[in-house]
């Protein structure tokens, strides 16, 4: 069902240190997405601000980012969930069209990652996990993704490279996306001959820190059809959690929040995962985008690492990802993420993508994940 | 004893759980099991969130668990430099009771395996700290 379009989008270049306050961050994203969609600040009816709020120096980022843009007097709403935050902005605004409330609704996601020092984010990343029952063993991010390695290694005879074609794809594209954070080529060899973080991920298996903002305007159907780009549909839009905790969990092999999301979001939908013609996925590390092959159903539990190694997932192949160079190339401002991966599919469906355009893209797919799979947003678009 | 004295370095120091830390010193692993309707816990809680009971008893991990996955740090966060590298890991004990912690630095590289039998036992740490690690049986 057609009820909301996503009419205007934006994104900042991925950086590393920008230069510049929070407020200024998220302007570049919104100057591209106001302008394109030809509306005023007067036009947009509430702001959705999108960020995770550990890495902002300043409490509650909304007020003070809908003031710097102009979207005062109207509603402005924070929504965290770490890495997904700003595909759950998306499902808030969503809810605020189809609830009636307002027609249309600006989706704001940023971090700037390098508002806090390197000291202060590496305390942080202690406290990412279970606090109370994980975090006083010393956990981080990349050592929970590379326990999923393992069990995957183990139970599906995936190996480091496998892992590694992964991030060789993702480079191959970051370098002709011109708002990457890392616009580099990456061999098969540097990925396996890269530093072990957590084993058995290494350095290339891990995605790149960068700053950045994203910009998404939602329209309901009325208005979706006056503006001035190529309305692109939510089709279908599924969220779900699952236990912080790994000792909650029943298996490590994929993660339950998205198999649950992205069933919710093909039902909704009315398609299946053979009908998706181009997708984003959270690859934060290289196993993230092969469980996220199986989750999503482009590959049966097991059969991820034939899609990579088939080169499936390239842009000619069968289910093209990440090929904007994903979180790996393009970089991983938080909050911005899923807004990023958002703009990516919209582009492919307007046949705006460029250099990165797969052939006559109609159905995309936005997979983002919150924490190690704490949080799944699985988003459908389609023209 | 608090619940800041757990782990290297602990980011709370209360929960009605407390006792949990005291039961560490007595040489137990201690998970919740709710006295209404029978739901275990581990990590422990306070609350069953299958029938809203508050009334919960403790039982001791026992027996020998299997490895489920594991991973060793070569970077870590601020706080546990000094323990580089350490490995952490999941184990599955019976009943399905999945416990999640570090493995014993008795255990060697060439010898951590998926499958591999462990066993939860308490371990004294520096600076009056106490934690709980998966070792061979």
């Amino acid at each position: 069902m057609k009820e909301v379009a996503i009419v205007g989008i934006g994104q900042s270049a991925f950086v590393r240190g920008y230069e510049g306050s929070i407020r200024e961050l998220t302007f570049e994203a919104y100057r591209e997405a106001i302008s394109e969609a030809e509306l005023k600040p007067s036009d947009i009816g509430a702001s959705i601000i999108c960020s995770a709020p550990e890495y902002d120096k300043q409490r509650t980022p909304a007020g003070v980012i809908a003031e710097y843009l102009g979207l005062t007097p109207q509603p402005t709403f924070y929504v965290e969930s770490v890495c997904s935050s700003s595909s759950m902005g998306l499902r808030l605004g969503y809810s605020l069209i189809t609830a009636g409330l307002h027609d249309v609704v600006l989706v704001l996601g940023f971090q700037k990652m390098s508002e806090i020092t390197s000291a202060e984010s590496q305390e942080r990343m202690g406290r990412g996990a279970d606090i109370l029952w994980e975090s006083p063993f010393g956990t981080m991010m990349p050592a929970y993704y590379a326990m999923h390695a393992r069990a995957h290694f183990a139970k599906h005879g995936t190996t480091e490279e496998d892992l590694a074609l992964v991030r060789v794809k993702a480079a191959t594209y970051g370098q002709i996306n011109k708002k990457a954070v890392y616009q580099k080529a990456v061999t098969l060899e540097q990925v396996l001959s890269s530093d072990t973080v957590s084993s058995p991920l290494k350095r290339f298996d891990c995605c790149a820190n960068a700053d950045g903002s994203s910009c998404l305007i939602l329209a309901c159907a009325d208005r979706a059809t006056d503006t001035p780009q190529k309305p692109i549909w939510i089709l279908g839009i599924g969220a779900a959690s699952a236990p912080v905790n790994m000792a909650g969990r029943d298996s490590l092999t994929g993660l339950r929040c998205a198999q649950e999301a992205s069933k919710q979001a093909y039902e909704m939908a009315g398609i299946g995962p053979q009908d998706v013609d181009v997708a984003e996925v959270h690859d934060c590390f290289t196993i993230a985008e092969m469980m996220a092959y199986e989750d999503l159903g482009f590959a049966s539990p097991g059969e991820g690492k034939n899609l990579i190694r088939n080169k499936d997932t390239y842009r000619e192949g069968r289910i093209p990802v990440n090929v904007d160079g994903g979180l790996l190339s393009k970089g991983h401002p938080i909050g911005a993420t899923g807004g990023s991966q958002l703009r990516t599919i919209v582009l492919q469906l307007r046949g705006e993508a460029g250099d990165m355009q797969v052939r006559d893209a109609k159905i995309g797919l936005v997979h983002n994940i919150g924490g190690v799979g704490l949080y799944g947003n699985v988003t459908i678009l389609g023209k | 004893m608090d619940f800041e004295q757990f782990g290297t370095v602990s980011f709370a120091s209360q929960t009605k759980v407390n006792a949990f830390v005291e039961r560490l010193y007595e040489g137990k692993v201690s998970g919740s099991r709710c006295r209404q309707c029978g739901a275990r816990y581990f990590p422990p809680r306070a609350d069953c969130c299958a029938c809203l009971s508050s009334d919960m008893a403790w039982f001791d991990i026992q027996g020998v668990g299997k490895l489920i996955s594991f991973s060793t740090l070569s970077y870590a966060p601020t706080g546990f430099e000094q323990d580089l590298p350490y490995t952490i890991g999941l184990a599955r004990f019976e009943d399905g009771i999945q416990v999640f912690g570090r493995l014993s630095q008795s255990i060697i590289a060439e010898e951590m395996a998926i499958g591999m039998d462990v066993v939860v036992s308490p371990i004294r740490l520096p600076n009056e700290r106490i934690a709980y690690e998966l070792r061979k049986p």
